[in-house]
């Protein structure tokens, strides 16, 4: 869903005076800058605003009524029926894509973190080989794996499973890679020395010094996997059968292709779309400071 | 901490490995098409169903209750060209399919062609349904074969015309009974503003209807060879027949189920829509300020006095190869799609439209309906049901057929070459689609 147009928010920000540090900017090639980013500010917001209002409007002035304006506000109604639709099986789908992607963008994470520390502070033979080869990691999307991860859950007989959406979610190449370029500029060798000399081991001076060093790259690197795997919606397609098991993505899927059958369904997968992208909104505010720090930390060392 | 990164690798090369391995073994894995041995199992079975039919579970539920030997686990998806027939091609490939699917009528070729379902002309108790079913329907999984029956029908859709007789009255024009008839009452609607109906861009699937009625046949068998043929003399009559209406603007061209297309129907823009039976949802939600201004009569015909009708859509239930209890299957199968109760309840939450003879005079299905002014319309489509010819057959790559058509249609309708020209490219697409998957075929 569009949720990643999100990031476009925080530019806004920006505008006040210039700072007096700053490099000097020509008044015209500001305006020309504030032009074109309002443009796209619009033009991301604009599907975003629509839903919104297409949520808010009751099934029969959907058709008939200014698609950018609203009708009778009817959105707690809609979310009301949406929540009551079949038990309450939205509810769950929700409750789905935020365990696969909170935990499983927490474990990747962790592993990421993990592995991309390693490269850059240890040194071992093939070190630059593992690293290549994540790095050809990055490049394969996501979608021509999902095949042959099927089958190769086939064989042992984990498709159907949560483990056959949530294992595939713990990779994250892209990670491996963030972290590695960060921890090696952020976290200095001379306090990992400093902390070996105080007795620590690796494992601990890893989780108590290193990992507060490279907190921005890590809440990073869990943002880009949280939306990577709340979006994710072509692995759990061909591996989940049971409704229970569905991520929202796909839930709202399967529902909008039913249309034609249960045309109320329409309604359901407006509301319940605007629904499901609440949360990645919640977590690019909440986190924002973070993550900011960590894109620019990383570009300019 | 050195071993991390040495384990990381390990790791690699072992997912690696197996990702080949599992390519490799898989490939061998694919069933055959033999007749299925219909013999009851010893103990309890439990059988996995494949469904989108949004409340199917309930209806299972009611199955379940009474038979504590045969349990069915339903699992639900998208729709089939959603997702759920690739789906059903990677589990047949792993051999994990479920034992039962739910497979569209123009899919099943595609399914037999791949070996993927079990032939139940074993199975006494599903042959000896055939009188029960609808004539077409059963033509459908049978692909008008002898001792061959590879899904159970389950649902149909006869097409008719609804149209608003609030308006054809007030302006005084009559119901159209023929297609030329229908030609004439869309000029006069085109000169007081309105359209007499939409050709929507690019669906494919309702002129396959419109050459079903019409006599036409676009593919056939005949044990080994297919033979292709999308522009015979029947469906290049109606071909041109829809592209002089379209040529002097006298239908609309919105593609069907967005926005526009319910708007189109709902402000009294299009006055009529030759479609299937659960055409009447989509009209009744999509324009719902035209509430009890509808009416249902068959679709016109091509010569006066003449009663064909065509068919849009319509599912049956396949047991795959590789499912261990045919028998069981084939029993759910045939109490999910003749017995009243799963029909009725079917039709309640999805409004299924059976399959079967007894079904199209189920109870529910005689009532009148409040937004067709209180006619009961289900009566027509019921009439139409049995005017369906059973000869018309759907090819083994429908998915890539209609595709290539469905392209050349939206160019055509925005006025670049010509509905013959969109049909005489799918079929030269079609054959080498066959040809490029060594499926033999006749020229």
């Amino acid at each position: 869903m569009s949720a990643v147009t999100t990031t476009s928010a925080p530019k806004q920000r920006r505008s006040k005076a210039p700072s007096p540090s700053g490099p000097k900017e020509k008044t015209l090639s500001r305006v020309g800058a504030i032009t074109v980013m309002s443009v796209f500010t619009l033009y991301f917001l604009v599907p975003i605003w629509w839903l919104f209002v297409a949520a808010s409007k009751d099934r029969s002035q959907f058709t008939n009524t200014n698609p950018l304006w609203f009708a009778d506000f009817n959105l707690i109604q809609n979310i009301g029926e949406l929540l009551a639709y079949r038990d309450g099986v939205f509810l769950k789908w929700m409750l789905n894509s935020a365990i696969y992607a909170g935990l499983g963008a927490l474990l990747g994470t962790l592993f990421a973190g993990m592995c991309g520390y390693a490269l850059a502070k240890y040194r071992f033979p093939g070190r630059d080989a593992i690293f290549n080869i994540v790095l050809g990691g990055v490049l394969v999307p996501a979608t021509a794996l999902a095949l042959p991860l099927f089958l190769i859950f086939s064989q042992v007989n984990l498709t159907n499973t949560f483990w056959s959406v949530f294992l595939p979610s713990l990779v994250s190449p892209f990670g491996v890679y963030l972290t590695r370029i960060f921890a090696a500029e952020s976290v200095p060798d001379e306090l990992i020395e400093a902390a070996r000399l105080d007795g620590s081991g690796e494992v601990r001076t890893f989780f108590t010094v290193s990992v507060k060093l490279m907190f921005p790259a890590l809440v990073t690197v869990f943002l880009f996997q949280f939306v990577a795997i709340w979006n994710n919606f072509f692995l759990p397609l061909i591996m989940l059968r049971d409704e229970v098991l569905f991520p929202v993505t796909l839930g709202l899927y399967s529902w909008n292709s039913q249309v034609n059958q249960i045309p109320e369904l329409r309604a359901y997968v407006l509301v319940g779309a605007l629904l499901s992208i609440i949360p990645l909104i919640i977590l690019f505010l909440l986190l924002q400071r973070f993550w900011r720090n960590g894109l620019g930390a990383g570009a300019v060392k | 901490m050195k071993t991390t990164p040495r384990a990381v690798a390990v790791a690699l090369l072992t997912t690696t490995a197996i990702a080949l391995t599992g390519c490799s073994a898989s490939s061998e894995s694919g069933g055959s098409a033999d007749a299925a041995e219909c013999t009851p199992a010893d103990g309890a079975v439990d059988l996995t169903f494949t469904s989108w039919i949004p409340g199917i579970e309930e209806v299972v539920d009611i199955w379940n209750a009474e038979n504590p030997d045969i349990q069915v686990k339903v699992q639900t998806g998208p729709n089939g060209n959603g997702g759920t027939y690739q789906n059903f091609f990677n589990q047949l490939e792993a051999g994990n399919a479920p034992d039962l699917g739910q497979i569209e009528y123009d899919a099943l070729p595609n399914f037999r062609v791949q070996n993927g379902l079990m032939n139940l002309a074993d199975c006494e108790e599903v042959v000896a349904a055939e009188d029960s079913f609808v004539d077409w329907t059963w033509g459908q999984v049978t692909f008008g074969e002898e001792d061959s029956v590879y899904a159970v029908p389950q649902d149909s859709g006869p097409m008719a015309l609804f149209y608003r007789s609030d308006l054809f009255e007030a302006n005084g024009i009559a119901i159209p009974t023929t297609w030329a008839e229908y030609e004439a009452a869309a000029i006069k609607i085109r000169e007081l503003g309105g359209y007499i109906t939409n050709f929507s861009q690019g669906d494919i699937n309702q002129f396959a209807g419109f050459v079903w009625q019409a006599g036409g046949s676009w593919f056939e068998n005949d044990g080994t060879d297919w033979t292709v043929d999308l522009t015979d003399e029947t469906t290049t009559t109606v071909a041109d027949y829809w592209q002089g209406l379209i040529d002097r603007d006298l239908v609309s061209s919105y593609p069907a189920w967005t926005s526009e297309w319910d708007n189109a129907y709902n402000s009294s823009e299009v006055w009529t829509w030759n479609s299937a039976v659960w055409g009447a949802n989509s009209i009744a939600s999509g324009a719902p300020d035209t509430a009890g201004k509808w009416s249902v009569a068959p679709s016109p015909q091509w010569n006066a006095g003449e009663e064909a009708s065509g068919n849009w859509g319509g599912s049956s239930t396949a047991v795959f190869t590789g499912s261990e209890h045919p028998y069981e299957a084939a029993k759910f199968a045939l109490w999910l799609n003749t017995s009243e109760e799963a029909l009725t309840a079917m039709n309640k939450s999805a409004n299924i439209y059976p399959a079967t003879k007894e079904g199209l005079n189920l109870p529910v299905l005689k009532e009148g309906v409040e937004f067709y002014g209180g006619q009961a319309i289900y009566d027509v489509f019921a009439e139409a049901s049995a005017q369906v010819s059973p000869d018309f057959a759907w090819g083994p790559t429908m998915t890539q057929t209609y595709n290539d058509v469905s392209d050349g249609f939206k160019a055509a309708v925005s006025g670049n070459g010509t509905l013959k020209e969109a049909l005489e490219s799918g079929e030269k697409a079609t054959i080498d689609a066959l040809k490029s998957q060594s499926i033999p075929v006749k020229e």
